[in-house]
């Protein structure tokens, strides 16, 4: 049950999110040449400034985006509405953006 | 809910890009906690986080990997469609896009699945 | 007339047990739906409630789940939904049934006009009829909407009619589309706000089963698509 204001929101951070995307896809597939590991990642990650910024952004666009899409799939396919479809919105947007800035501190600045 | 009593009249290309786009929304929001998870262990634990990299070496698991990366680009276009034919003044041949658009997904997953292996 | 027999099974909405749902209706040549279902009532059942009227594809009141795809029935062959010799029968989905084949067509105009599916006039019957341009875009693109003649054929066909109660559905925000661009209509701002609610054009999936499966080969799916267009821009020049 989406509104003018959460379909601007998904749909705003849908737009931002697809270069981030894109370069999160780049970044994929050029490291998982020769295998994965945690110093390799590290290595690219830590102490950039600019690692920070991209992945800090792509944690607040994906919990927005995230919270509200599951949002609709709760209400349309789980039956769920009023204040308990509202809490859980928002739970789970808290919830993803609290893991994902800890997952982003701890790569970079950790 | 009534979804299911015998409806057959789902059996058309944009409505398979609509659960398609559902579906591949739903299996990413479920995997990104457990990602965001296995990312943060470098900072308490990054032999551990070592220890699960390892895992992406098993077989298996890089199947999932290319089932993952199909379902953001899958979901990415998929999207992005939909904003063409919601924002943009044409409205191209929408069942060719939604096809164009799953082949693409399918082409980059398997890239990355090349570089995988 | 040929010595086939189909058997026919009709869903029979409502709560009433024992009622027979299956039928043996014999086939004949060039036999609709609507025919096999007035065979039903005036040989085999005659409590068996159902609604047609024009019988010629004009109406839309013959509207029924057939196959669970919804179709007019006066206009739908048998030979076209026969699997073998069976065919099975419903009232159309996401609307309360009265009686076996009968729905309650009430929800359907309440959210006609809750979209604002109304006429805003501003003039009255002393000013001179207004001009319309046939050729403007605005006046294409709603000409291209109103023939819609209700008979909820869309609005069975949408799955997220089904899934959001509050949601307006294709036949009523296409209205809201067309009057959105008649040049005569000056509630703009109403129709706008009515479409922007909990029910309104943004819950739509554009999963395409209005435009499929409509009658009359409307395009509730891109009415709504513009209305999206309209309220996003309404966003952001002025923040509603």
């Amino acid at each position: 049950m989406l509104s003018l204001r959460l379909y601007m929101l998904q749909r705003i951070t849908a737009l931002l999110m697809a270069p981030l995307v894109v370069g999160h896809l780049a970044v994929m597939i050029y490291a998982i040449q020769g295998g994965l590991s945690a110093a390799e990642i590290l290595g690219r990650t830590q102490g950039s400034v600019a690692w920070f910024l991209f992945y800090g952004l792509f944690v607040v666009a994906v919990s927005i985006h995230g919270a509200i899409g599951l949002r609709t799939v709760m209400h349309e396919w789980g039956g769920l509405k009023g204040a308990a479809l509202e809490a859980a919105m928002w739970i789970i947007g808290f919830g993803l953006f609290a893991l994902g800035a800890r997952a982003v501190w701890a790569v970079t600045f950790a | 809910m009534s979804m299911t009593r015998g409806i057959t009249s789902r059996a058309h290309p944009l409505w398979l890009a609509y659960i398609l786009h559902r579906l591949s929304g739903v299996g990413l929001a479920l995997f990104l906690p457990f990602h965001f998870w296995i990312l943060s262990l470098a900072l308490t634990s990054p032999a551990r986080l070592d220890g699960f990299l390892a895992f992406t070496e098993i077989g298996i698991v890089k199947l999932a990997e290319f089932g993952l990366v199909f379902l953001l680009a899958v979901h990415m276009f998929g999207g992005l469609r939909l904003m063409a034919m919601e924002w943009l003044p044409w409205t191209p041949p929408q069942k060719t896009l939604a096809a164009g658009a799953t082949a693409l997904s399918f082409l980059i997953a398997a890239l990355f699945l090349m570089q995988a292996v | 007339m040929t010595d086939r027999t189909l058997k026919v099974t009709i869903d029979r909405g409502g709560d009433a047990p024992g009622v027979q749902t299956e039928f043996d209706v014999p086939a004949y040549e060039n036999q609709t739906v609507l025919d096999v279902v007035s065979w039903v009532q005036q040989n085999a059942d005659p409590t068996l409630s159902y609604r047609f009227a024009c019988r010629v594809g004009m109406c839309g009141s013959c509207a029924m789940m057939v196959n669970g795809v919804p179709r007019w029935t006066c206009r739908t062959h048998m030979s076209k939904v026969l699997v073998g010799d069976t065919v099975t029968i419903g009232p159309l989905r996401n609307l309360p049934v009265i009686k076996d084949l009968a729905v309650d067509m009430d929800p359907f105009f309440d959210k006609w006009v809750a979209a604002e599916g109304v006429h805003h006039g501003a003039l009255t019957r002393d000013d001179p009829i207004a001009p319309i341009d046939a050729e403007t875009p605005a006046r294409v693109e709603a000409n291209a909407g109103i023939e819609c003649i209700n008979c909820s054929v869309c609005y069975a066909a949408c799955d997220t009619v089904t899934a959001n109660d509050d949601y307006l559905g294709p036949a009523a925000l296409q209205r809201a589309w067309t009057l959105l661009n008649d040049a005569k209509d000056e509630g703009r701002q109403a129709i706008l706000d009515a479409v922007s609610g909990n029910g309104g054009c943004h819950n739509c999936h554009s999963m395409g089963s209005c435009t499929a499966y409509c009658p009359n080969d409307l395009d509730p799916m891109s009415a709504i698509a513009g209305l999206k267009r309209e309220t996003a821009k309404s966003f952001f020049k002025w923040g509603r």
